[in-house]
């Protein structure tokens, strides 16, 4: 598709003067940030209040560099994307400040997890993520460049997803081999892997689409690609499978094969893509499950949670989880004043479940509105932009978000098996926090491409040399004068 | 600080979580009706002043915008500025088409003397203007369709 800008004012372009002058003023994200950072400094407040009558500790450095966090994002956006979406930065500030927020008041009763919440480490993580996101902002001219490290990315995330399997620095934390240590930091390389491999699958996708859109073989009225094409799909599937038996991580493994199914949608419009690689995936999961006992206990303790709860490698975690968001009920027990912390991992793999027993249903369907805002923003940009590989770029990074918060949400309400994928910019967790960001940088960067207007067409000013007599006109003129009366047919210019 | 503020602070809170959320919501209600306008063949208030003002003293309704009415990429708009406009297959044209009957570089529309002109680039399928096979260069009138392979575009004011 090539889709236009359709961009807020389609007569920009009529006058170029008036165009360039028109620098957005991006109100709308500052009033949005200002909300955010107010919902941000609230939740922080109240939540000192609720768990011991005082502000909490860290009070002042969070809300200061809360506040000095979304300012410089704004003004590195004004400078370096001013057309991009005005929502998707607030959004994001707002997600973050309540994580934040959650974090710091799990901190603050902190009696049974020996003070693995760490607000203070997970703010510095947050600045680190936007600091990377200016950055990523400022040297990335244009995202197609990106499609250059087509298959440079496909290395280097192949090669993070499998790190943790290299012995040394490999580590294995409640069975799953998803860590590296690096000189004391542990790091989660899944998480960059991310961003390289919705690289590498949109450029891939955006040359091949037109092979992989090739109708074959029918079957029970679906239309089924050529089955000589089902060999990228099959390797992606390979990986995934070898993921989930090598580092027993269902999520991990979840996560980048929905991703490239959709964008295999998304790229060819065929729906038997999706019930291919969905049955594909069910099929090696379920085997995996029956022949790998630890993946097969997660299962477990979904279906029968109520039975395993005092199992260990049960589902205690799971139903205390579910205890708090029945004990939170509509309108929450309070900022401060719940009992999230009975759950292990409370601040990261549960903090949806924390949240919603502190903040209610109210709160939680809040929460889901602006990650559905978030990945929606992220879609739309995917429909503005002209070029496909950022139709492709944008959509496999907002699915990867969507996906994610699909299968924490799903996994902690008991919808569908546990996975121990972390909430995007909510849970605890450096390597998260800074992928996040680095991923909306990028979808910023496709966003002010998408929306900018266009002076000139972007795609083809007929570059031709002109008649020698061409009178010396305006930029336009001057490219493209043509005699008239017309030429004879078929001496044209482009003849 | 007693149950009652505790509880009137924790609304107030839900509140403020929700204020956000409908803002949100209120900033991309705008950008969808900005949007509708331009699309719908409405112009905006200001493209309208600033078109009738460009054309006052010539012709009444200038074009402004190239439209695709029909094709994969119908509704599409290009707005009109004074370089030509190339229509084909190949990426480097202003409007790409995705269209098995389309060449790479199909036809071309361009400007002159306030007048705009459609030329068919020696097409395999050849350019129609109004149901006519176009040869070489014509008069293109606001309103008239082009077809190219299975996209029908036109100029609108």
């Amino acid at each position: 598709m090539t889709a236009l800008p359709a961009s807020a004012d389609p007569f920009a372009a009529v006058e170029p003067s008036l165009s360039s002058a028109r620098r957005p003023w991006r109100l709308a994200e500052l009033w949005l940030l200002l909300l955010a950072c107010a919902v941000g400094i609230g939740a922080f407040a109240l939540v000192g209040y609720g768990v011991r009558g005082a502000l909490p500790s860290s009070f002042w450095t969070e809300s200061l560099l809360l506040v000095l966090l979304s300012l410089g994002a704004h003004a590195a956006i004004r400078l370096t994307a001013p057309h991009a979406d005005q929502t998707i930065l607030p959004l994001v500030v707002f997600l973050n400040a309540l994580g934040l927020a959650m974090i710091t008041r799990i901190e603050e009763t902190d009696t049974r997890q020996g003070m693995m919440a760490n607000a203070i480490s997970q703010i510095q993580w947050s600045i680190f993520g936007v600091v990377a996101a200016c950055v990523i902002l400022w040297l990335l001219k244009d995202h197609r460049l990106l499609r250059k490290f087509t298959y440079t990315s496909m290395f280097i995330g192949l090669g993070l997803i499998m790190l943790p399997l290299v012995p040394g620095i490999g580590r294995t934390i409640n069975g799953a081999t998803r860590w590296i240590v690096v000189g004391g930091f542990s790091v989660q390389p899944a998480e960059f892997a991310k961003i390289f491999l919705a690289i590498f699958f949109a450029g891939y996708l955006v040359s091949a689409r037109d092979a992989l859109a090739m109708a074959g073989p029918k079957f029970l009225g679906l239309q089924l690609p050529r089955l000589r094409d089902l060999g990228p799909l099959l390797l992606v599937w390979g990986a995934a499978m070898a993921v989930m038996i090598f580092q027993t991580d269902l999520g991990v493994s979840l996560l980048f094969f929905g991703m490239f199914v959709a964008m295999l949608y998304v790229a060819t419009d065929r729906i038997s893509w999706m019930i291919i690689g969905g049955t594909l995936f069910g099929a090696g999961a379920l085997a995996i499950i029956n022949s790998f006992p630890h993946v097969g206990r997660r299962l477990d303790g979904w279906l029968n949670a109520m039975d395993l709860i005092d199992v260990p490698g049960g589902s205690g975690q799971l139903v205390s989880g579910m205890f708090g968001l029945a004990n939170g009920g509509l309108t929450g027990a309070g900022l401060g004043r719940g009992h999230p912390y009975l759950v292990p991992f409370s601040f990261s793999d549960f903090i949806y479940t924390s949240l919603g027993e502190e903040l209610g249903l109210t709160g939680m369907l809040a929460i889901l509105l602006a990650f559905l805002l978030l990945v929606e923003r992220g879609l739309r940009t995917a429909l503005l932009v002209r070029d496909g590989f950022g139709k492709l770029l944008a959509t496999g990074l907002s699915f990867v978000i969507a996906l994610q918060v699909f299968v924490v949400v799903g996994g902690v309400t008991r919808l569908i098996p546990l996975t121990g994928l972390a909430l995007p910019f909510m849970a605890q967790g450096g390597s998260a926090m800074l992928a996040n960001w680095m991923i909306v940088a990028i979808l910023l960067k496709i966003s002010h491409d998408a929306r900018k207007p266009s002076i000139e067409p972007d795609r083809g000013v007929v570059l031709q040399q002109p008649p020698a007599d061409a009178p010396a006109g305006s930029r336009g003129d001057s490219l493209e004068t043509l005699p008239v009366p017309p030429p004879p047919p078929g001496k044209g210019a482009f003849a | 600080m007693g149950e009652l503020t505790f509880n009137l602070l924790q609304y107030g809170f839900l509140l403020l979580l929700w204020l956000f959320v409908l803002s949100a919501i209120a900033v991309l209600r705008r950008d969808l009706r900005t949007r509708a306008d331009g699309q719908a063949g409405g112009p905006t208030r200001r493209g309208r002043r600033k078109a009738a003002g460009a054309s006052a003293p010539k012709a009444p309704r200038r074009p402004t915008r190239l439209t695709v009415t029909a094709g994969g990429l119908q509704g599409t708009q290009l707005p009109l500025t004074n370089a030509s406009i190339l229509i084909g297959r190949q990426p480097g044209c202003t409007l790409v088409l995705e269209d098995d009957y389309a060449s790479s570089r199909h036809a071309r529309i361009f400007p002159q003397d306030d007048q705009w002109y459609l030329e068919d680039l020696n097409s395999t399928n050849g350019t129609f203007l109004d149901d006519q096979p176009v040869h070489g260069t014509v008069p293109l009138p606001p309103g008239t369709p082009v077809q190219i392979g299975r996209t029908v575009v036109e100029l609108q004011a």
